[in-house]
């Protein structure tokens, strides 16, 4: 009766098992920021609002409609939310959504500065746990590199505290950094620490090249570029294992590197995910909160959002002039984060090329050795000669023409 | 796949048996999934379980009300195997959840 060969139970222990044999689900991943707010006041932050602030914290959905989000979510087939902020856990209700969220048979990504983690949450993460690694911002090894970011006294003790006590209930999370000129000097020590805690398998990851403010603040802006390193800098940073650096790029770009033509929506956005801010308002990324991309739940449901409206928007074409001579024939796209929702962050608009990240792909790939120093990738035409020898490590060849 | 961990369980065909509340069962484009609620359900902490067609036939039956007497009725009804192949691979899942702390006995 029980299929040859097969056991009663087929036990499935990674994200990426198959775990349907007809369609995937509609909804995979969903993301919840669940507050704007956060209880740090970070230099580079892209979204933060100060932790009391009443305006926000008055719009933000109440309990009963997350609650229903989610149940919507899991009736969709959705397997992990994320929660994420702002600080997700300044939200008073956050045990009830945890909780509520996992026994609706979710798994929970939480994305936490950990300032808050108190004795009872950690044991609320030992007993029930979130089933994905919670992911721990370390913003700087000494007190203060650390506040010198977050701008928050206290902050520094209670990122450690919060630690150590995740560390002490056996919970498992990774760890993670921003790069910024306070902690540039720490890199190091972060990282020898960072490699004693059981559940890093790899390196932690860093954000670098630091995104404008989601809500187009100019006065947040204005300091958020005062803090971004120079593409050079920056590729510098990412470049620093040199040999581990390149396997992985030429690996990369063999797969998923070439000119996108005036498709807009080369990325997976809204493909089997969607992401609801802290007023009910869904998108189709963290970062794509252009009016004409937008769902607000108030007035319909995540199944209309993923199954009807997602699509249209996807199909938006790139009409700029500029992106169509530049962007839609540049061969860099993929190593390039140019995407409609960074051309928002930075212009307001889906199809504006963004200069900043135009010149960190263009660093990025005279790094690499497929550019020269004058050139520019929309004007080449033997890319595809270039990325073939540069995926199978051909370097002096390349060298030849490049 | 290892056999779950070390507990002494005994399956009864008088048992009534139901899902544990330490977990929660979903359905997801016709699939089964488990998914652990409490710590120490799996052997690691992000593991999930599926059960195969047949093993879905019998879990939508144990709901703690019917003995598995009469679940091996209804299967033995539905399913042409010999009564002894359908008991042997009932009562295996049977031992093998309970094992797992995935189902309970009704007591």
């Amino acid at each position: 009766m029980i299929e040859q060969g097969s056991p009663y139970i087929v036990r499935l222990s990674s994200e990426k098992a198959p775990f349907w044999k007809t369609a995937k689900p509609a909804l995979m991943e969903l993301d919840m920021e669940l507050t704007e707010r956060c209880n740090n006041n970070c230099l580079h932050c892209c979204i933060n609002l100060p932790a009391d602030d009443p305006v926000a914290k008055k719009r933000e959905l109440p309990t009963a409609a997350i609650k229903e989000i989610l149940n919507e979510a899991a009736s969709l087939g959705c397997f992990t939310v994320r929660f994420t902020g702002g600080e997700p856990l300044l939200k008073d209700d956050f045990e009830e959504l945890y909780l509520y969220a996992r026994k609706l048979g979710l798994k929970v990504l939480l994305f936490t500065n950990a300032t808050l983690i108190t004795p009872p949450l950690a044991e609320l993460f030992s007993h029930i746990p979130p089933l994905v690694e919670i992911e721990v911002t370390v913003y700087g090894m000494k007190r203060t590199s650390y506040e010198a970011i977050t701008r928050s006294s206290g902050s520094f003790e209670a990122a450690w505290r919060g630690i150590n006590l995740l560390l002490e209930k056996k919970v498992p999370f990774v760890v993670k950094s921003a790069l910024l000129p306070p902690n540039s000097e720490e890199v190091e020590a972060f990282e020898s620490w960072a490699s004693t805690l059981p559940w890093m398998d790899n390196l932690p990851s860093y954000s670098v090249f630091f995104d404008l403010h989601g809500r187009r603040n100019e006065a947040k802006n204005i300091l958020i570029r005062d803090f971004r390193p120079t593409p050079q800098q920056g590729v510098e940073f990412l470049a620093r294992r040199r040999k581990k650096y390149l396997r992985e790029l030429q690996s990369f770009c063999a797969k998923f590197i070439g000119p996108p033509g005036d498709t807009l929506f080369a990325c997976g956005a809204g493909l089997g995910g969607a992401c609801v801010d802290a007023y009910g308002v869904l998108q189709l990324c963290m970062d794509l909160r252009h009016p004409d991309t937008v769902y607000d739940l108030g007035k319909g449901s995540l199944k209309e959002a993923v199954t009807r409206f997602f699509p249209e928007v996807r199909k938006i074409k790139a009409k700029n002039l500029d992106y169509l001579t530049r962007c839609a024939r540049c061969f860099l796209k993929g190593l390039c984060e140019q995407c409609p929702g960074k051309s928002w962050a930075e212009h307001g608009t889906l199809d504006t090329p963004v200069e900043y990240l135009c010149e960190i792909a263009h660093a990025q790939a005279r790094q690499l050795g497929l550019l020269e120093e004058e050139e520019m990738a929309w004007k080449i035409e033997d890319w595809r000669e270039r990325i073939q020898l540069f995926s199978e490590g051909r370097e002096n060849e390349l060298r030849k023409i490049c | 796949m290892s056999s779950g961990k070390s507990v002494d369980v005994r399956v009864s065909l008088d048992g009534l048996y139901m899902p544990s509340e330490d977990v929660v069962a979903r359905s997801i484009e016709g699939e089964l999934i488990i998914v652990p609620l409490v710590a120490g359900i799996g052997d690691m902490e992000d593991e999930l379980y599926t059960l195969n067609e047949t093993g879905k036939a019998i879990w939508d039956r144990l709901d703690g009300r019917k003995k598995l007497k009469d679940v091996l009725a209804e299967l033995s009804a539905e399913f042409e195997a010999p009564v002894g192949e359908i008991e042997k691979d009932l009562t295996g899942l049977v031992e093998e959840l309970l094992r797992r702390k995935i189902l309970i006995e009704v007591r």
